[in-house]
C-alpha cells in the first residue's frame, strides 16, 4: 500500500485564467499530521479540496494510499473523512442526527454515541445544529468527518474563528485520531497551531510549497533561532540594513515598522556587536528584545509579507 | 509451531491502537437512502413556513375561491334605476315581475349609476326617459351585462303587459360535480404538485449546494443515485399527503363528488409529482444560488399558472394557441386529473396526457443528470 497521500505537479486553473494551484507536489506518511500553512488565497484550500476527490485538477497526479481517485471512488471516501473549510450542515436537525446521516453512508460506522463522547457533544446531542456555538458546530463538522471510521482525516481551517479554549479542544480531538494510528492533513493560518500539532508542515504561497519540514526544521534552516529586535532614536541617515547584517551571528535582517529585526544564531555573540555599533553611530537604543523565532518569522523571511494581516 | 507472521510491535504502535471495543455496525446497501430520505422528511416537518405553503396555502386558495363563488349564485343580475321620471314606479314594475328574485335593483342618481356601473357594481343602467319609454347602459363585452339587458327587458315588458306565447319552464343545474369549486379543486391539486414539485426540489438542492452540504456529502462514500432518489421520494410522500388534504377537504367542505377511483388519483398524482420534480431538478442543476434559482422557478411556471386551467379553462385562449397550452405538462396533469375525479376515466383513456407527463419528467431527469453539479 502506498503512502496515505501523494500528489505530483499539481495544477488547477480555474476559469482558464486564475491559477490557484501551480505545481504543488507532497507525500504525506500514515501516522502523520501535515499542515498546509500559508495565507488567503494560498491555494490551500483548492489542494486539499483535489486531494479528498472533490475538485478536479487541471493537471498533476493524486494517490490516495497508492489509488488514483477514478480508479474506485467509493473505496477511497470509505477511507477518508473530511471537514470543508465552510459547510452550514442543515439548522433543523440535532447533532445525534447529523452525524447518524453522515454514519449511514459509510459501511461500518463508528457508534454514534461514541463520536459524541470524544467530541464532547454528548450534552448537546439533541440540540438542533442551528443552536450550537461556533465552536461546537465546528466539533460537529469534525465528528462527522470522524463517525465513519476514517484512516485520513482532511480538516480544512479547523479552528478559525475560535477561541482558545475551543481550538485546544480539537487538537487534542486531533490527536487522539493520529493516536490511533490515523494520518491527518490539515490547513490553517494560525502559527502557534501550526507550530504545536503538526509534525511536518509545507509554506505554501502562490500555488506553490515554498518551504517544507518540521517546525523546528524550518524554523532552523529558514528563521535562525533567536529575533533580536531593537529601535533606535538619532539619525538613521546613510545607514541601512547591510550595517547589521555585517554584525557577527545575523542571518537575516529586516524592517519591522520603525524597528529592526535580525535573526541570529547566537544572540551572546550578537548583542554586544550591536551595542558597539549602535555607540560607534552615536545613536540611543529606544528598545531592545530577544525572543525564540517562530515560523511567523519564517514566513516574513521567505515572502517579506506577514502570513495573517491582524 | 510458532512463526513469525507478524513483524514485533513496539510499545509505541501498541500506544497507537486502543480500538473502540463496541461492536462496529455494519450498513446495508439502502441505509444511506433511508437515513437521507428520513431527514429530509424530519427537515420539512420542522419548517413551518414550508408546512404552510406546500399543504396550507392550497387549501386556504380552495376555500376562499369555494365560497366566493358558492355565494353568488350565477343569474342574480344588479341594476341600477336612475333617479327621476318614472324610477318608483319601475321599481314597482321590476318587484312585481316573476323574476324579482333574481334582480337587485336600486335607484340612484345618473353620475352615480354610471360610475357604479363603470366599476362593475351594477350590471346595468336603466333610465326611464320623459316619454315613458327606456334606455338600457350595457356593455356587450360583459356576459353578465348583456344578460341582465336580456332579464331586465323581459322583466319589464311583462310588467307593461306583454303576453308569453310558448309556455317554456325551466331547472336549475348546480349539482356537485359541475360546480366552480368542483373545476377548481383538481387544478389546485395540479397547480399544488407542479409548485411543491418546482420548490421543494428545486430550490432545496440549489440551497444544499449554496451552503456547500451537496459538496460534503459527494465526499463520502454516500451514492449519488440515493441521494437524488431520496429527494424524489420525499416528494412523492408528500404528494400522498398533498392530494389527499385537498380531496377530502373539497369533499367533506364542499361535498365534491369523486367519480374516480382513488388508486387512479394516486397514480395520477405520483406521475404528475415526478414529472414537476424532473423538472425541477432540471431548474436546479447548475444554480448556485437561491436567488437565481427562484427567478428560474417563477420562469418556468408562470406560463402555466396562466395557460393550463387551473382556475378558468384555457378553452378562453385563441384556437391558434391551444396546441401549445396542451402539451404544458401542467395542463395535462390538471385535463388528467378532473376527467379521473369529475368524470371518473379511467387512466388508460388519459394516456395522451400521461405521455406528455411522462416525456416532460423523462426527459427533464436525463437532461439534469447530464448537467448536474453537485459543488
Ligand atoms: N471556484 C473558484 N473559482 C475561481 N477562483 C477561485 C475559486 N476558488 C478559489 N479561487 C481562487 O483561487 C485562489 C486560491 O483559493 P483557495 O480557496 O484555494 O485559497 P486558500 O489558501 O484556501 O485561502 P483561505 O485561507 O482564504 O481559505 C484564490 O485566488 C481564489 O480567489
Ligand atoms: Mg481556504
Amino acid at each position: 500500500m502506498g503512502s496515505p497521500i501523494e500528489c505530483t505537479n499539481l495544477r488547477k486553473t480555474y476559469d482558464g485564467k486564475i491559477e490557484a494551484v501551480r505545481g504543488l507536489s507532497l507525500r504525506i506518511e500514515a501516522g502523520e499530521c501535515f499542515g498546509l500553512l500559508g495565507p488567503n488565497g494560498a491555494g490551500k484550500t483548492t489542494t486539499i479540496e483535489i486531494l479528498e476527490g472533490v475538485l478536479a485538477a487541471t493537471s498533476g497526479e493524486v494517490r490516495i494510499f497508492g489509488h488514483s481517485w477514478d480508479e474506485n471512488p467509493r473505496q477511497l471516501r470509505e477511507w477518508i473523512g473530511i471537514s470543508l473549510q465552510e459547510t452550514r450542515l442543515s439548522e433543523k436537525l440535532s447533532v445525534r442526527e447529523t452525524i447518524e446521516l453522515f454514519a449511514s453512508f459509510y459501511r461500518e460506522p463508528r457508534p454514534t454515541a461514541h463520536v459524541l463522547e470524544e467530541l464532547q457533544l454528548t450534552e448537546k446531542a439533541d440540540s438542533w445544529v442551528g443552536k450550537l456555538s461556533g465552536g461546537q458546530k465546528q466539533r460537529l463538522a469534525v465528528a462527522t468527518a470522524l463517525v465513519g471510521n476514517p484512516r485520513i482525516l482532511f480538516l480544512d481551517e479547523p479552528t478559525t474563528g475560535l477561541d482558545p479554549q475551543s481550538r485546544r479542544q480539537l487538537w487534542d480531538i486531533v490527536r487522539a485520531f493520529q493516536k490511533k494510528g490515523g494520518t491527518v492533513l490539515l490547513t490553517t493560518h494560525y502559527m502557534d497551531e501550526a507550530e504545536r500539532l503538526c509534525d511536518r508542515l509545507a509554506i505554501v504561497d502562490h500555488g506553490v510549497i515554498i518551504a517544507e519540514g518540521t517546525p523546528p526544521d524550518l524554523i532552523d534552516r529558514l528563521g535562525g533561532h533567536h529575533v533580536v529586535e531593537f529601535e533606535t532614536s538619532g539619525s538613521q541617515n546613510g545607514y541601512g540594513l547591510d550595517v547589521w547584517q555585517k554584525l557577527p551571528g545575523v542571518e537575516s535582517v529586516r524592517h519591522e515598522d520603525s524597528a529592526v529585526c535580525l535573526n541570529v544564531r547566537e544572540p551572546h555573540l550578537t548583542i554586544p556587536a550591536l551595542l558597539a555599533a549602535v555607540n560607534q553611530q552615536g545613536q540611543q537604543l529606544e528598545h531592545l528584545s530577544t525572543r525564540q523565532a517562530s515560523l511567523e518569522d519564517v514566513f516574513v523571511n521567505l515572502t517579506g509579507r506577514h502570513l495573517r494581516e491582524d | 509451531m510458532p512463526t513469525e507472521t507478524t513483524t514485533p510491535q513496539t510499545p509505541e504502535v501498541q500506544d497507537r491502537a486502543p480500538v473502540p471495543a463496541a461492536p462496529a455496525r455494519v450498513n446495508g446497501r439502502w441505509t444511506g437512502y433511508r437515513q437521507l430520505l428520513w431527514v429530509r422528511l424530519l427537515e420539512l416537518k420542522r419548517e413551518p413556513e414550508i408546512v404552510f405553503w406546500v399543504f396550507g396555502f392550497p387549501l386556504l386558495l380552495s376555500l376562499g375561491l369555494g365560497i366566493a363563488f358558492r355565494n353568488k349564485p350565477v343569474d342574480t343580475t344588479s341594476v341600477a334605476v336612475v333617479a327621476g321620471n318614472d324610477a318608483a314606479k319601475t321599481m314597482t314594475m321590476l318587484r312585481g315581475s316573476s323574476g324579482h328574485s333574481v334582480i337587485h335593483a336600486a335607484v340612484l342618481e345618473r353620475e352615480a349609476a354610471l360610475k357604479g356601473f363603470h366599476f362593475g357594481k351594477f350590471d346595468l343602467v336603466v333610465e326611464p326617459n320623459a316619454d315613458g319609454s327606456y334606455t338600457y347602459y350595457y356593455d356587450p363585452a360583459r356576459p353578465e351585462s348583456v344578460l341582465s339587458r336580456a332579464e331586465i327587458d323581459a322583466a319589464l315588458q311583462a310588467a307593461a303587459g306583454r303576453k308569453d306565447i310558448l309556455a317554456t319552464s325551466t331547472q336549475a343545474s348546480s349539482e356537485p360535480g359541475s360546480r366552480y369549486i368542483d373545476f377548481l379543486i383538481p387544478g389546485l391539486i395540479g397547480m399544488s404538485l407542479m409548485n411543491s414539485g418546482m420548490w421543494g426540489i428545486g430550490f432545496s438542492l440549489v440551497d444544499m449546494r449554496q451552503r456547500k452540504l451537496m459538496k460534503r456529502f459527494v465526499a463520502t462514500p454516500m451514492r449519488r443515485s440515493d441521494f437524488l432518489l431520496a429527494v424524489m421520494s420525499s416528494r412523492l410522500v408528500l404528494m400522498v399527503i398533498e392530494v389527499g388534504l385537498l380531496l377530502v377537504f373539497g369533499m367533506l367542505v364542499f361535498h365534491m363528488p369523486v367519480a374516480g377511483s382513488i388508486m387512479s388519483v394516486v397514480v395520477l398524482g405520483s406521475i404528475g409529482a415526478v414529472a414537476f420534480g424532473g423538472v425541477g431538478l432540471l431548474t436546479a442543476c447548475r444554480a448556485q444560488k437561491v436567488e437565481s434559482v427562484s427567478g428560474l422557478i417563477n420562469l418556468v411556471m408562470m406560463p402555466m399558472w396562466i395557460f393550463s386551467g387551473v382556475f378558468f379553462p384555457y378553452e378562453h385562449f385563441p384556437t391558434m394557441a391551444q396546441p401549445f397550452i396542451k402539451v404544458l405538462p401542467l395542463t395535462a396533469l390538471n385535463d388528467a386529473l378532473r376527467a379521473t375525479i369529475l368524470e371518473g376515466a379511467s387512466l388508460a383513456s388519459q394516456s395522451g396526457r400521461l405521455l406528455v407527463l411522462v416525456l416532460w419528467g423523462g426527459l427533464s431527469f436525463l437532461l439534469a443528470l447530464r448537467w448536474f453539479r453537485w459543488t
